[in-house]
């Protein structure tokens, strides 16, 4: 076991830990926020850049500091570590930033999206977003498209995490989506028409931290925080079959994946709980389902705050 | 600014094959990598299919060369998106791949380009009405000490001035490689 | 004129053949390292030499080697690295199309001193026609036993292939590199692992430049500290400088390390000055991602001493006032040249090759070629200006893999430099699309 120190805060973990990993073990705000990584999905992080982090000092042995922020995602701890999160200026001056890189070509169309309220870059938005863009250009845009007859892609939203391709590599060797071109012009896409069909493709709805991917079985028929999220578990012969679904009064508008508070589905039986799209888009009666109760959403996020306040036009920072 | 699926009208109506002979070369690329590697011979082969499948890499030529290697053509549509010398839709016969980086600029590669754009009434991008030339652009390609410059197929013209590209439309049109 | 090391036999006639290359000469190394050294030998002069990697960061070549991972039982490999994109470099192009067995000569030597039994030349897709030139160097080469099976009965095994890109600039990142030698894009890797751990197929590489390795070749027959003698401090040896621009006689010179930037420029073994008699505006010393210095920085440093070619003095004043020697790729801008429209154009190159992976450079690069565009066809305001110090301070040192900082840093130095002009091209926007700015006048104190 090593000790390292996030935010004054000292923990004690295993050789090989990232620094998120360890921030994760102390919880709390020293958690940097992570929009590409993702701990069930290997080769997951480094792209996004949200999460870097300032260290203060790389080991006992070397003392020294970092020049550079680091991907606290991608980066081993090592003993004595010293690390700032929230109590540096320098990562909250370069974390704005990259919100605001993600954000000069995003929509900006949360009163339209199913993810609002749910969206991890609407939560950043609103710590790190400034007052009003910089950006006077044009913004790209996409059509949006189906990608099977189940799944909606906005290209528009996406801010390439590649999670969404992780996952279709962990879960089947026939990945038919992938990301295409690149630079600004980088998009994911089947590039052809073609549907994304094998019996786990929703998953890619529950890894995707924005509004890009969304379940066409529920679009536009409620905003998540009209509805009551409860654990639910059926018989399934594909996948565990414990599930979260989101009730409005007796109908269910949508099943989704058991998320832990970083937006990671949780272990089953101790593997990822993805769950089939049998029962994520086809069960949809009460009767399928036995419902264990209520499901606390305990993420960090713009409903549990109840900071979202409707329509706007822009993202504004909430002091 | 851009599509997410990719315009279906343009598609090659047969399959395309290699020949015999091609495959044998494409097996020879194969044993230059270690055993289970031969993907890395993809972007190789996809310059290969291009030249044999009319100029261009239509879904069907991608879609074969997945079979090649035992991809999923997915892999393949990547890559040949990431790299701007593969064609995605179809060209004249000769293109013209006209630098327009600092060093060439700086010797006048924005009037070489214009220039060729008139006298062939094309705009960048664009092919010919005879279907003889496509003009593009091109970053940076090695040969900035002799701008301004153009590539065509395998052959950089340097030095450019417009009568020299008066010459080279002229023998190209001829059918003859320019020097 | 200097020594000639790389490019001594360039223009003798049929030297791309082996039977010219071999009666020049050639070969040599091959036979004194296999026959008559140890891996660790040849490693040792690589070292004793003081060559620094000649792709553009400079890194010691000895030391690197000697990073190399060395597992049991798993292979080594040496790539070597012929992408050259780099605007304003065309170095590696010169030598291999007019000498390629020397590049074959310098990989056989360098493999066996890595102890790698397969290496790949990855070149640019464009080069197709040198490509071709190579693989017939190494089918003569495979022909005459240096390349196979037991070369020179010396019990070492060595392959060698070519593999083209297809048209990335940020191939030429060396793990960009290995993916994309792995038949995928062209995406970096996050490091640390670094390539002498876990490169092509996961196994330790080693990634050299085309000069570097060509360079082996006389470091082994001259021996290491023969070569440590020319040049200056720790820029040893010779270099290959690729000069373009409006200059008098541009192209490939092979310079002894240490001469003055004013011999270079105007010298007449080298580039003859200015073309068309005018003045010097602008020098961009190694490759597009180095600082552009200004007419007055360019022969002299801030503190007044002469500039030389070393990778030391190019980069004395820091960023402040000095630049880089980086690649090698010489750009010089003569008094009618707009710097504004050169940062755009730059700045349009590096957003157009970011890889995508990462959003300070994919974004961040983009912006800034929207923000540049505008700035010069007329249309910026003053807080562009700004914008622009702005946006490449937040991609500089955040991201993956050093194509933001490379996209930076010619933005800043430009900026730095030449805001006059820029400013120019905000205030007086009608007069600013009709002719060019000039030469910029030198500040009262520059130090
Ligand atoms: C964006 C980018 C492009 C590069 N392009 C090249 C290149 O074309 N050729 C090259 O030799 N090195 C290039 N490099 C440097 C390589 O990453 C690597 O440092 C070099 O090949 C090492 O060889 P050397 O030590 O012999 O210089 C590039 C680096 C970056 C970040
Ligand atoms: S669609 Fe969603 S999951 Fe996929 S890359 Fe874009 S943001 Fe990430
Ligand atoms: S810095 Fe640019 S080129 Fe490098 S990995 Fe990131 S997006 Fe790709
Ligand atoms: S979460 Fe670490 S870079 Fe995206
Ligand atoms: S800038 Fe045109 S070839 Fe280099």
């Amino acid at each position: 076991m090593i000790k390292v120190t996030i935010d004054d805060v000292e923990v004690e973990v295993a050789e090989g830990t990232t620094i998120l990993n360890a921030a994760r073990m102390i919880g709390g705000d020293v958690v940097p926020p992570a929009m590409c990584y993702y701990s069930k999905l290997p080769d997951t992080g480094g792209k996004c850049r949200t999460c870097l982090v300032e260290v203060a000092a790389g080991s006992t042995k070397d003392p020294r500091p970092m020049p550079k922020l680091v991907v606290s995602c991608s980066t081993p701890v090592q003993d004595g570590m010293v690390v700032k999160n929230k109590t540096s200026q320098r990562v909250h001056e370069n974390r704005g930033a990259v919100v605001e890189f993600l954000l000069i070509n995003h929509p900006l169309d949360c009163p339209v999206c199913d993810q609002a309220g749910e969206c991890h870059l609407q939560d950043l938005g609103f710590e790190h977003g400034a007052e009003k863009t910089r950006y006077e250009e044009e913004r790209r845009t996409f059509d949006p498209i189906d990608i099977g007859n189940k799944i909606k892609l906005h290209m528009n939203r996406c801010i390439l995490c590649y999670r969404c391709v992780a996952v279709a590599n962990q879960l089947t060797d026939k990945r038919v989506h992938g990301v295409l071109h690149r630079g600004e012009h980088a998009e994911i896409s089947t590039y052809i028409e073609s549907a994304v069909e094998n019996d786990f493709s929703g998953n890619m709805i529950d890894v995707c931290p924005v509004g890009a991917l969304t379940d066409k079985t529920f679009r536009f028929k409620s905003r998540v925080w009209f509805l009551k999220p409860m654990e639910a578990e059926c018989e399934c012969t594909k996948c565990s079959g414990k599930v979260v679904v989101w009730q409005f009064g007796n109908e269910i508008y949508r099943v989704t994946g058991r998320k832990d508070r970083y937006g990671e589905v949780e272990d089953q039986d101790g593997k990822p709980g993805w769950i089939c799209n049998d029962c994520r888009f086809d069960k949809k009666d009460l009767s399928k389902w036995n419902i264990i109760g209520p499901r606390t959403i305990d993420r960090h996020s713009v409903i549990s705050q109840g900071k979202y306040e409707g329509p706007r036009t822009s993202i504004k920072k909430v002091k | 600014m851009s599509s997410s699926h990719t315009d279906l009208s343009k598609r090659h109506s047969e399959k395309p094959v290699f020949s015999a002979e091609k495959m044998a070369e494409v097996q020879v690329l194969f044993a230059q990598y270690p055993e289970g590697k031969s993907k890395s011979a993809l972007i190789r082969v996809l310059h290969m299919a291009e030249e044999e499948f009319g100029g261009w890499l239509s879904i069907e030529t991608m879609d074969y060369v997945a079979e090649v290697f035992n991809i999923q053509p997915i892999e393949v549509y990547e890559v040949a998106t990431f790299y701007t010398m593969f064609n995605l839709e179809p060209t004249g016969k000769y293109v013209f791949e006209v630098c327009r980086t600092g060093p060439c600029m700086l010797l006048g590669s924005d009037s070489i380009i214009d220039y060729i754009g008139t006298k062939l009434d094309i705009k960048v991008g664009e092919t010919s009405a005879d279907g003889m030339f496509t003009l593009k652009t091109s970053e940076c390609l090695g040969a900035c000490g002799y701008a301004p410059m153009l590539q065509c197929g395998k052959k950089y013209h340097e030095h450019l001035t417009k009568e020299r590209v008066d010459e080279i439309i002229t023998a190209y049109r001829a059918g003859q490689t320019p020097n | 004129m200097g020594r000639r090391l790389l490019l001594e036999h360039d223009n003798v006639a049929g030297i791309e053949t082996f039977d010219v290359y071999r009666k020049n000469g050639g070969y040599r190394s091959v036979e004194k390292a296999l026959k008559s050294m140890s891996p660790e030998l040849v490693l040792e002069e690589v070292q004793k030499s003081g060559l620094r990697g000649r792709g553009g960061a400079g890194f010691p070549t000895g030391m690197k080697w000697s990073f190399l991972a060395k597992p049991e039982g798993v292979p080594r490999y040496l790539l070597c690295n012929a992408d050259e994109s780099e605007p304003g470099t065309f170095k590696d192009r010169y030598l291999m199309e007019k000498i390629p067995h020397l590049l074959i000569e310098g990989m056989i030597v360098s493999s066996f001193a890595l102890g790698a039994n397969q290496s790949y030349i990855y070149i640019r897709g464009e080069y197709m026609w040198i490509l071709d030139i190579l693989e017939k160097a190494i089918a003569e080469a495979y022909e005459k036993g240096f390349l196979g099976k037991n070369i020179l009965g010396s019990g070492f095994d060595h392959d060698l292939s070519v593999a083209p890109g297809g048209g990335a600039y940020i191939c030429g990142e060396e793990t960009a590199l290995i993916e994309s030698l792995e038949g995928k894009r062209g995406n970096p890797r996050m490091k640390p692992p670094f390539p002498a751990v876990k490169g092509l197929y996961g196994c330790p590489t080693v990634v050299n430049n085309v000069e570097s390795i060509a360079a082996v070749v006389p470091i082994i027959n001259d021996g290491g500290e023969e070569y440590a003698k020319i040049g200056l401090g720790k820029s040893t040896g010779t270099k290959l400088i690729s000069a373009c621009g409006n200059l008098v006689r541009p192209g490939v010179y092979e310079i002894e390390m240490g001469i003055t930037v004013e011999e270079f420029i105007y010298g007449d073994d080298y580039c003859r000055g200015i073309a068309n008699g005018k003045k010097l505006k602008a020098c961009v010393p190694g490759g597009s991602s180095v600082p552009i210095l200004p007419h007055y920085l360019v022969t002299k440093t801030a503190a007044g001493e002469d500039r030389l070619m070393t990778y030391e003095s190019l980069a004395d004043g820091g960023f402040a006032s000095g630049s880089m020697l980086g690649s090698g790729g010489f750009i010089v801008f003569d008094e009618d040249q707009c710097i504004v429209r050169n940062t755009w154009n730059f700045a349009r190159f590096y957003a157009h090759e970011s890889c995508g992976q990462c959003s300070p450079c994919r974004e961040g690069t983009g912006w800034m070629e929207k923000v540049l565009n505008r700035l010069e066809h007329g249309q910026g305001n003053m807080r562009d200006i700004d914008l622009l110090a702005e946006i490449n301070k937040k991609i500089e040192g955040n991201t993956i893999c050093p194509l933001g900082d490379a996209a930076a840093w010619p933005v800043a130095a430009a900026i730095r430099h030449f805001r006059d002009e820029f400013e120019w091209h905000v205030n007086e926007r009608e007069e600013s699309q009709k002719r060019n700015y000039g030469l910029i006048r030198e500040p009262q104190s520059i130090a």
